[in-house]
């Protein structure tokens, strides 16, 4: 039943590159890990259910089956449409929504008074919600999957899908702070009882624009005029860009006031401009500009304050949270204290005290899922996202054309960034940022925006890995033959 | 492209491992520190799991536990409010616990190795049986007195303490520090309000949470003649013995005379020492104590029990509430050599003689039985949680023996007199052999004295009953008079209370 709803084409092996192997679509593989992934979200929720109510209920496996439901809508919606994409990504991805859902569930069924946990819908309270979101970004990211036949086809709107992201970027900047504010960063659109955070989707925007704009510009861009240490700088007049961004990210920081999205966007940018370019010094240059700004913003801060002084109280709690233990480190205190009470195996799905945290469905859920299922949960949580992230620049790696390689590689590097960034904030490594963790936390915005994400990278990674002589679209050309032309882009030479 | 691409790979390990580093030093390494950190909720959803055990005074139960059916399954409370707090202290969710909670917790948490086979019983069992119950040596009666005798003073004073033991155990029967608090709000399951009261006592410049009785030391005025004349009665110096007076006497190097509280007092030359008990001659005493020399009236003051700073009252051998050291202070000149003037102001209790209340109760409980004083205690009985077992019953213990049998007798006699035929008459109890000695301590040239009152009671057959100390800070004129009045009642509540050992 191999690719069922495509025809069967035999294995081509002209054009490969190395270690990529091609042709097999692996569709099946990509269904058992799927049930496996449900399979284990099922378990999660028994163990919530015997630890919160002594008893499993009849109907346990009512989310797991409905998420399941929905993830099998978009496998056979990927053997349609991307018959040859990455197996591993949607059961990763599925996994770690699923764990996510049962975890707000469990939430949900701590907060509620013990009589009534035994009655709790599935569609009740933030778990619920949560997979009414899931429904909802599974059926955008397919949709994603129609629209896009060809992840090329996006260039076309780069320069609209740039402006747009900068739009949505500005708009909780410039908007009253009781539209706009939650939590002391501004990063949302707050209209009546509903709140979008229109940056989750400006990342996505933003990228497809970078990497647009850098491979027309990347031969430019690669043009070093001083070699200092063994290092090629760009020239001078070449920077404008990159510090155009640089300032883009330091006025999020400042008026946006979060530390994490500034350096989301950032990174992200520095990362497509090095792999465009193959220049390290852009790495160097984008690093200082970071962590220089970064430096100062805490020194004006510490002085001046103003608009700084947010992120200034965020260095102060990560140098030492318990210093105010019950006031501005309350939160990260909390969040520590709940890892370290899991210790090494955790204490169990729901048998802990997430809820000892402030605000653990979002920025914190790493934590309150890991003062449960401990060290050991927690490095098979990152396992999985590490084997999105690599599986993501793996596409890149495979996928012929740079347009492609850039979004694959900055997509999957962004994800893994913000994983890093949100985990890192949350235990202690860098200072806390409001990020939300991809997959997991509480929100529709989030779980949308990653999900369109997984779905970019599910069309790269089908483009890289369908056989070249097969007519597939507009994926189709001769092995070997020159790169098609972007839209409106030079011809250029792929470096292997 | 490639290789950028394959470097942004290794890129994205290095931040995971990062993680992951970073992840074993706080879930393995820091994991023991965070779990028991003072700021662990968590720890606290576990301890509040199990019903604490009840604090009991005379068969009433002052501190017990209700269960809230909220995150926190009980809620400690103080039944009697302000009138306990400052023998049982409080177990707040978040501060510190203080007082015969702090010192018991493990017992009444069931927490500790006394309960271990019980919470295999109740492993087995499924029983959910609780921590174990303190009883107190506490009188109701008696503190129920005690509280509200001072509370309710007639010189309108707002500072104050009173302790009374009982002389042949040592058993606390009552122990009052005014203003007191109410601990109730402290152990509020809502953190805030408990800060907010915590802040609000805190921050009162009258000190509530302060023990009065235990931890605050005042000049102890007259009161500590009677260790002047045990020293004296065991240099020579009979009960009758004729001893100098006078209506004023000036001490050797210094220009300013000690004088009597009224002229009426001692104007002879020549008063016997139980006379100048009974009367509370300054003059006399100041020019015994001077005789004396400071070597002697030292030593006297550290066999009572001064200087000790090591004392707890709680459960015997196992600590307690701290006591404050009494101290007799400085009595020399810079060179070296004894300060004739500061001699003869410390021996009538003034200079830098400092006294807890405590330590008056132990005075006065010392000359009561025959000498020999026992070391106080709090706890009498710590009971399992099913109310029969007993984990732990007071033996009492001597803690020292300040004078010899016959010295006591003396003293006794002379503190007798005291409240027979002279300043004390208002502790009277009818029925009992009352003693004591009040003392007026100057505070500060322009603040009100102090009063004192130490005292004891004895029955028909000559056994020391009870034994007392109150003392009314900034009382004024008559403030020791009212200390005494308010230490009979006291002692006559002890008494009438069967319960009360």
């Amino acid at each position: 039943m191999t690719a069922a709803a495509h025809p069967v084409v035999s294995p081509v092996t002209t054009g490969e590159r190395p270690g990529v192997r091609l042709a097999r679509s692996r569709r099946n593989a990509e269904l058992s890990l799927l049930v496996l992934a449900m399979v284990l979200v099922a378990a999660y929720g028994a163990i919530v259910e015997a630890n919160l109510l002594d008893t499993v209920t009849r109907d346990f496996w009512m989310p797991a089956a409905a998420l399941g439901l929905v993830f099998l809508g978009m496998h056979l919606v990927i053997r349609w449409l991307a018959p040859f994409a990455d197996p591993a990504l949607l059961p990763a991805v599925a996994l770690l929504n699923g764990i996510g859902v049962g975890f707000l569930r469990r939430l949900d069924l701590g907060k509620a008074a013990p009589a009534d946990r035994e009655t709790l819908a599935i569609f009740a309270g933030t778990g619920g919600r949560q997979l009414a979101w899931t429904l909802a970004a599974v059926v955008l990211a397919a949709g994603l999957l129609v629209l896009m036949r060809d992840h090329r086809a996006v260039s076309r709107y780069a320069y609209t899908l740039g402006l747009a992201g900068i739009v949505l970027v500005m708009i909780p900047a410039v908007l009253p702070g009781r539209f706009s504010e939650i939590n002391g960063a501004k990063l949302w659109i707050r209209v009546g009882g509903f709140s979008i955070q229109p940056g989750e989707f400006a990342k996505l925007a933003l990228l497809v624009f970078f990497a647009y704009y850098l491979v027309r510009k990347r031969e430019v861009l690669s043009l070093a005029s001083r070699r200092i240490l063994g290092i090629d700088f760009p020239r001078g007049r070449d920077l404008g860009p990159v510090l155009g961004v640089w300032m883009i990210s330091l006025l999020v920081l400042v008026f946006e006031k979060d530390l994490g999205t500034s350096l989301l966007y950032f990174g992200m940018f520095v990362v497509t401009l090095y792999i465009a370019t193959e220049r390290v010094s852009w790495l160097l240059i984008g690093l200082v500009l970071f962590f220089g700004g970064a430096y100062l913003a805490y020194v004006l801060g510490g002085t001046v304050g103003g608009p700084f002084a947010n992120f200034y109280t965020r260095a102060e709690i990560w140098l030492d949270p318990f210093a105010e233990p019950y006031d501005r480190g309350y939160q990260l205190v909390q969040g520590l204290l709940g890892l370290g009470s899991g210790g090494l195996f955790g204490s169990g799905p729901g048998a802990g005290e997430p809820l000892e945290i402030p605000e653990v469905q979002n920025d914190f859920i790493f934590a309150g899922i890991g003062e449960e299922i401990g060290l050991f949960g927690l490095t098979a949580l990152l396992v999985v996202y590490l084997l999105i992230v690599e599986r993501g620049l793996r596409a890149g790696l495979a996928v012929r054309d740079s347009f492609g390689k850039l979004v694959a590689g900055g997509l999957a590097f962004t994800l893994g960034l913000q994983v890093f960034v949100i985990v890192g904030g949350i235990s202690k490594l860098i200072p806390l940022t409001g990020q939300t963790t991809p997959f997991l936390s509480a929100g529709g915005s989030s779980l949308m925006a990653n999900w369109l994400l997984i779905a970019v990278l599910l069309r790269i990674s089908d483009a890289a890995r369908r056989p070249v002589a097969q007519g597939g679209g507009p994926a189709g050309r001769p092995g070997g033959g020159p790169p098609e032309q972007l839209h409106g882009a030079p011809t250029e030479v792929i470096r292997p | 492209m490639n290789a950028p691409l394959r470097r942004v790979g290794v890129v994205v390990m290095v931040l995971f491992g990062l993680l992951f580093a970073n992840l074993n030093w706080i879930q393995a390494y820091k994991a023991d520190e965070y779990r028991n950190s003072d700021y662990n909720g968590r720890v606290q959803v576990a301890e509040y799991e199990r019903r604490r055990g009840n604090i009991e005074a005379g068969g009433t139960a002052v501190a017990t536990s209700k269960e809230t059916g909220g995150k926190l399954r009980f809620q400690r409370s103080y039944p009697a409010g302000t009138k306990y707090a400052h023998v049982l202290g409080y177990k707040p969710v978040n501060l510190a616990d203080t007082g015969i909670e702090r010192l018991e917790n493990d017992f009444l948490a069931g927490t500790s190795d006394a309960l271990l086979g019980n919470r295999i019983k109740d492993m087995f069992t499924g029983d959910e049986s609780g921590g174990g119950n303190v009883l107190l040596s506490i009188s109701k009666r008696a503190q129920d007195t005690a509280y509200e005798q001072l509370r309710n003073n007639r010189n309108g004073v707002k500072k104050g303490a009173a302790i009374a033991i009982d002389p042949r155990t040592g058993a606390v029967q009552a122990l009052v520090s005014m203003p007191s608090f109410d601990p109730n709000p402290l152990v509020d399951h809502d953190t805030n309000v408990a800060s907010a009261a915590y802040n609000k006592y805190e921050q009162d410049p009258d000190g509530p949470l302060k023990n009065r009785a235990l931890s605050e030391v005042l000049p102890p005025g007259s009161t500590f003649k009677i260790v002047i004349a045990a020293a004296a009665l065991e240099n020579g110096v009979g009960k009758d013995t004729e001893i100098p007076a006078g209506a004023s006497w000036t001490p050797p190097t210094s220009g300013t005379p000690i004088r009597n509280a009224a002229p009426s007092i001692c104007p002879e030359a020549q008063v016997t020492l139980i006379d100048a008990v009974t009367e509370s001659c300054n003059t006399g005493f100041a020019q015994l104590g001077v005789r004396l020399g400071a070597d002697t009236v030292k030593e006297k003051a550290r066999q009572f029990g001064f200087e000790q700073d090591d004392l707890f009252v709680g459960q015997l051998g196992e600590g307690g509430l701290p006591v404050a050291a009494s101290r007799t202070g400085d009595m020399q000149n810079p060179d070296g050599g004894t300060d004739p003037a500061a001699l003869a102001q410390s021996s009538i209790g003034q200079n830098n003689v400092r006294m807890t209340p405590l330590q008056g109760a132990l005075i006065a409980g010392s000359v009561a039985n025959k000498g020999r004083q026992m070391r106080p205690y709090l706890v009498k009985q710590l009971l399992g949680p099913d109310r029969t077992t007993s984990y732990y019953n007071a033996q009492p213990r001597e803690l020292r023996q300040p004078v010899s049998g016959q010295v006591a007798d003396d003293l006794r006699d002379m503190m007798v007199s005291v409240v027979k035929n002279g300043t004390g008459s208002s502790a009277a109890i009818d029925g009992y052999t009352v003693g004591g000695k009040t003392g007026t301590a100057q505070s500060a040239p322009d603040r009100p004295d102090h009063g004192w009152f130490i005292g004891f009671a004895l029955d028909k057959n000559g056994n020391a009953v009870s034994a007392v100390c109150v003392e009314l800070e900034q009382a004024g004129s008559g403030g020791s008079a009212e200390a005494a009045r308010i230490g009979g009642k006291i002692m006559q509540a002890a008494i009438a209370d069967a319960g009360g050992r």
